[in-house]
């Protein structure tokens, strides 16, 4: 059924800490290496050793650069994946059924045995979090390793989805954002946690802290550190004398 | 948006096809006999090509049946069901027509209907992407619909009512570029909201995710086609209503309706064509353009 749930029981989700991502991309390549080997069809790689490689990603990192007013501009690694949303527009226009939102936790997942490819959901998500399989053409997106938090499988350290696990800053936090009182929703509400696009009335679960305010350094006047320019001699000094002059 | 082939032959096609079939089952003097069999049959042909092309852009096309399930949520799927009632329920009075001269005026108008909002479900299969801030706006429908019966009524050969639907086609494409121009910075969406960061000061992409291109790039982040916007509105405008209209107004005959028709079906080819191309999806802001 492509209605979305009236209310999920849990919100499970992550929360991104832009002030700690450093950019590393280990946690690309984690979950491309578990969602490769795992549930649903493997993302390919198109032209792999050719002159033009793409392929199938569910997160990726941007880097932007903020130039701020009165202070130095500043780098954030910005990573991005399904936002798993709430009122997800990517579950209500698919035809087939194949997308859908979990009751019991909020997950946003493919069925990929039903998907028809027609890529319509991947037009309707405004953050660009899906992304056609070119060789399965089926629609793949990020699962919040559904087959690693409950998988009994695994140790008790490794339930948590593959991307929060490799990330070496501890920059990323998974947990359930319908509990005010789980370490996540804390976290939100300690570093005033945000949205992307609110205006786009997704109500993603997904949220992200912002950069911290760095520190300002009374800088003083770098030029005047410097040595003064030093005298030119010889056939130098006599050009620079003479425009000088002129 | 990519203007994929499919996409541009889908929409034109079968709208101009259901278009016709609207007109067919309205019609207060439907045609019989041959000539019922010949608007008919290029009727249910036009309706049909278009959706073997949109078929053609399914990855999986083998499972098409299953988007005949989620009609309560999805338009695209409303549009598999309307589409395929419409021809259904077309078909009784097609025939009575054809084989017997006598056409069934009930299942003609439930039919014409059932074309009508067949139309408006493919519109509105855009027209709902609130991420493509130019679609997402009510001068969307009024371009499928008014194209759809203007060329429709063009084929039927109802060239009075096609003269006036060219006019009012060409009144809703205008309205729907200047209204379209404005939607993206009307929908609120930039780098700034994208990311979180605006309140912290301007940001600009500094290095993308990866060096090649990838899905999202290829399908939604099309900037070729914004760069000839402004001739293929006035080839979408000239071809597409306007020439046909002054044709309409010369004295009728087959020749003038024919260059009619072969003018309208170029001009929708680029209006569709920029229709895709021009819109611009809020993802691209994740990626600086
Ligand atoms: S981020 Fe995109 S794909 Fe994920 S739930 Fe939201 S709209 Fe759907
Ligand atoms: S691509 Fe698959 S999951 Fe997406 S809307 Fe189409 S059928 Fe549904
Ligand atoms: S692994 Fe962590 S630090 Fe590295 S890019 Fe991902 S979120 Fe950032």
């Amino acid at each position: 059924m492509t209605t979305l749930p009236t209310k999920t029981d849990r919100k499970l989700g992550l929360v991104i800490d832009l002030d700690t991502c450093v950019g590393c991309h280990a946690c690309v390549i984690s979950c491309k290496g578990w969602n490769t080997q795992n549930y649903g069809a493997p993302l390919s790689d198109m032209d792999a050793y050719g002159a033009e490689p793409e392929g199938t990603f569910l997160n990726r990192v941007h880097s932007f650069e903020v130039t701020r007013e009165q202070a130095p501009p500043m780098v954030v690694h910005f990573p991005k994946s399904c936002l798993h949303c709430d009122n997800a527009p990517c579950v209500t226009v698919c035809p087939t059924g194949a997308s859908y939102k979990r009751t019991e936790d909020g997950i946003v997942l493919v069925n990929e045995s039903a998907c028809i490819g027609c890529g319509l959901c991947a037009w309707a998500c405004p953050y660009g979090a899906r992304e056609m399989d070119g060789a399965e053409k089926v629609m793949k997106k990020c699962t919040l390793c559904v087959d690693r938090i409950y998988n009994e499988n695994l140790p008790e350290e490794d339930r948590e989805p593959a991307c929060v696990r490799t990330c070496p800053a501890g920059a990323r936090h998974f947990g359930d954002l319908s509990d005010p009182d789980s370490d996540v929703s804390q976290l939100v509400a300690a570093r005033e946690g945000f949205d992307l696009m609110p205006e786009q009335g997704t109500q993603p679960v997904n949220k992200y802290l912002p950069p911290r305010a760095r520190d300002s350094l009374d800088m003083p006047d770098l030029a005047s550190l410097c040595d003064p320019a030093p005298e030119a001699t010889g056939f130098l000094g006599w050009l620079d004398r003479a425009l000088e002059k002129l | 948006m990519h203007p994929a082939p499919s996409l541009i032959l889908f929409t034109t096609l079968s709208g101009l096809g259901f278009g016709l079939l609207a007109w067919l089952g309205f019609g207060l003097k439907a045609p019989t006999g041959f000539a019922a069999i010949v608007f008919f049959g290029l009727g249910y042909a036009l309706a049909g090509i278009g959706l073997l092309a949109a078929a053609f852009h399914l990855g999986h096309p083998e499972r098409a049946l299953l988007a005949f399930t989620q009609w309560r949520s999805s338009w695209l799927s409303r549009e598999a069901v309307l589409s395929a009632a419409t021809l259904a329920v077309m078909a009784p009075h097609a025939a009575a027509s054809a084989f017997w001269g006598t056409p069934l005026p009930v299942l003609g108008w439930l039919g014409g209907l059932l074309a009508l909002a067949t139309i408006l479900a493919t519109a509105m299969i855009y027209a709902q992407i609130r991420a493509v801030p130019r679609w997402h706006h009510w001068s969307t429908p009024p371009v499928f619909l008014l194209a759809a019966l203007a060329g429709g009524a063009l084929l039927a050969a109802k060239l009075t009512a096609a003269l006036w639907l060219m006019l009012a086609l060409s009144l809703a494409m205008v309205a729907h570029w200047v209204a379209g121009d404005r939607r993206f910075a009307g929908s609120g969406s930039d780098a700034g909201t994208a990311t979180g960061l605006g309140k912290i000061g301007k940001v600009r992409l500094l290095e993308p995710p990866h060096s090649g291109r990838n899905y999202l790039l290829r399908e939604m982040v099309h900037v070729v086609g914004r760069k000839h916007a402004h001739k293929l509105r006035l080839i979408a405008l000239g071809l597409g209503a306007l020439g046909p209209a002054f044709l309409l107004m010369l004295p009728a005959s087959y020749l003038t309706a024919l260059l009619a028709l072969v003018l309208h079906m170029t001009g929708m080819l680029a209006q569709r064509w920029l229709f895709f191309a021009e819109a611009e999806h809020v993802v691209g802001l994740y990626y600086g353009r």
